[in-house]
């Protein structure tokens, strides 16, 4: 059975980390292996560890309001470093108007406040498993 | 090699040890300075390591570390924290660095990891940097691994009698009194001269450091780059690599031998049953040289 890595990193300004960590203790309780990195994170910082980790899928908590511009220059460094195949999803203090913008520009998925933490572990796991049926892997 | 390629392979094999003698074998052999780092939860192990890849960079060096934290016993899952404390070298080109999960083992380390080193020494680093789990009084396979091992204490340690006891105290080349700027480092320090001195050593092979305020890494780096020229002069560092090779290969086959009981198709509550079908099993299926490994 293959065991999931997931970086879950907190890019930007805001100290608010509790989120982060919460979602981060549910994925290990549902087997995830989570490589944390805490808070103030550049999105450099943040594409070098995914790549280095060799991440299978890497999740954002921000809740500065500047989702729009991290979330972008996460996903450009990524297609820079060519790992833009790793699914992005952002969580935090995310206004609805701008899910499409977030999901135009690659994230897959975007969980606001309220969500549960049972529908975060699902969607990832389907996120993944989409991922090896299209990659034709075992 | 780049960092992207090299983090793949190790996913390769962390995930399917079967196929790490095919990737080992693509590159010519060498040596790093295979350095391990161990002690019980929260005495500055990270921290620490960040401050030691500082002042190995400052001599232009390469640096691996691959640090370890506990899978959990119930989902499998980890929540791996140790980088946390190594922003600094995230974006240096010459730092690479690896959690991984214990994945079951209970020695400090995770199965995979002599593998991985083999590979980080294989691929070119000038160092590389272990970081065993937190550890408690008996997880003592780092020193199977490492070239040298380092066993970080700090104040609040606990008395002389702590330090008597056999496992982690024994395995130790240097000994570390970290978070030196709080009080009672001294009375630690004390104790760790009475101790080494029992063993025949002198406080040569003890340091205090401070990751908090940078005291102490030069000199705990110079300790280990001095010792490690003197094992490789006088012939410790060969002694242990034959004995790593020698662990790494009877965890290879205790995991073929695991798989064979796991499948053998038995009913039975005789436990020399199994034994006996998996050992005919074994014979059956004998790997070819070099196909070693299990799932």
């Amino acid at each position: 059975m293959k065991i999931y890595r997931i970086l879950i990193a907190k890019p930007g300004l805001d100290g608010h980390d509790r989120g982060a960590k919460v979602v981060a203790h549910a994925l290990r309780d549902a087997g995830f292996e989570v490589i944390y990195t805490g808070l103030r994170q550049t999105p450099e910082q943040i594409v070098r560890t995914a790549l280095q980790e060799d991440v299978d899928v890497i999740g954002l908590s921000i809740l500065s309001g500047a989702h729009l511009q991290l979330s972008q220059k996460v996903i450009e460094l990524m297609k820079k470093e060519g790992i833009e195949n790793i699914p992005v999803f952002v969580g935090g203090i995310i206004p609805p108007d701008d899910v499409p913008q977030l999901l135009q520009m690659g994230v897959k998925r975007v969980f606001g406040p309220g969500t549960s933490l049972s529908k975060i572990v699902e969607e990832i796991k389907a996120i993944l498993q989409q991922g090896v049926a299209s990659a034709g892997e075992s | 090699m780049n960092h992207k390629e090299i983090a793949r392979l190790i996913t390769e094999v962390e995930n399917n040890p079967r196929l790490a003698p095919r990737i080992l074998n693509q590159f010519p052999t060498r040596r790093s300075k295979i350095i391990g780092f161990t002690g019980s939860p929260g005495v500055g192990k990270s921290s620490l390591i960040d401050r030691v890849v500082k002042q190995i960079r400052t001599k232009d060096l390469s640096v691996a570390v691959v640090a370890i934290d506990p899978s959990s016993p119930f989902s499998m899952g980890a929540f791996l924290g140790d980088r946390i404390r190594m922003r600094q070298h995230f974006l240096d080109e010459k730092v690479f660095i690896r959690s991984m999960a214990s994945r079951g083992a209970l020695g400090g380390l995770s199965d995979a990891v002599f593998d991985v080193v083999k590979l980080l020494e294989a691929v070119g680093f000038d160092y590389i940097l272990i970081e065993t789990v937190g550890v408690g009084q008996s997880e003592t396979e780092i020193s199977k691994l490492a070239d040298i091992t380092v066993l970080i204490l700090s104040p609040g340690f606990g008395d002389d009698v702590q330090m008597m006891k056999a496992g982690v105290m024994e395995i130790a080349d240097i000994y570390v009194v970290n978070k030196s700027d709080l009080p009672d480092t001294d009375t630690v320090y004390g104790q760790l001269v009475a101790f080494v001195s029992l063993a025949g050593k002198d406080e040569s092979c003890i340091c205090k450091t401070s990751a908090h305020l940078q005291q102490g890494i030069e000199e705990l780096v110079s300790k280990i780059e001095k010792l490690w020229k003197e094992f490789d002069k006088n012939g410790i560092l060969e002694a242990r690599r034959k004995e790593r090779t020698r662990h790494h290969a009877e965890h290879i086959l205790r995991k073929i031998v695991q798989e064979a009981i796991n499948t053998a198709k038995i009913d039975s509550t005789n436990p020399y049953d199994f034994v006996g079908e998996s050992l005919s099993k074994l014979c059956k299926n004998l790997p070819p040289t070099g196909q070693g490994g299990g799932t």
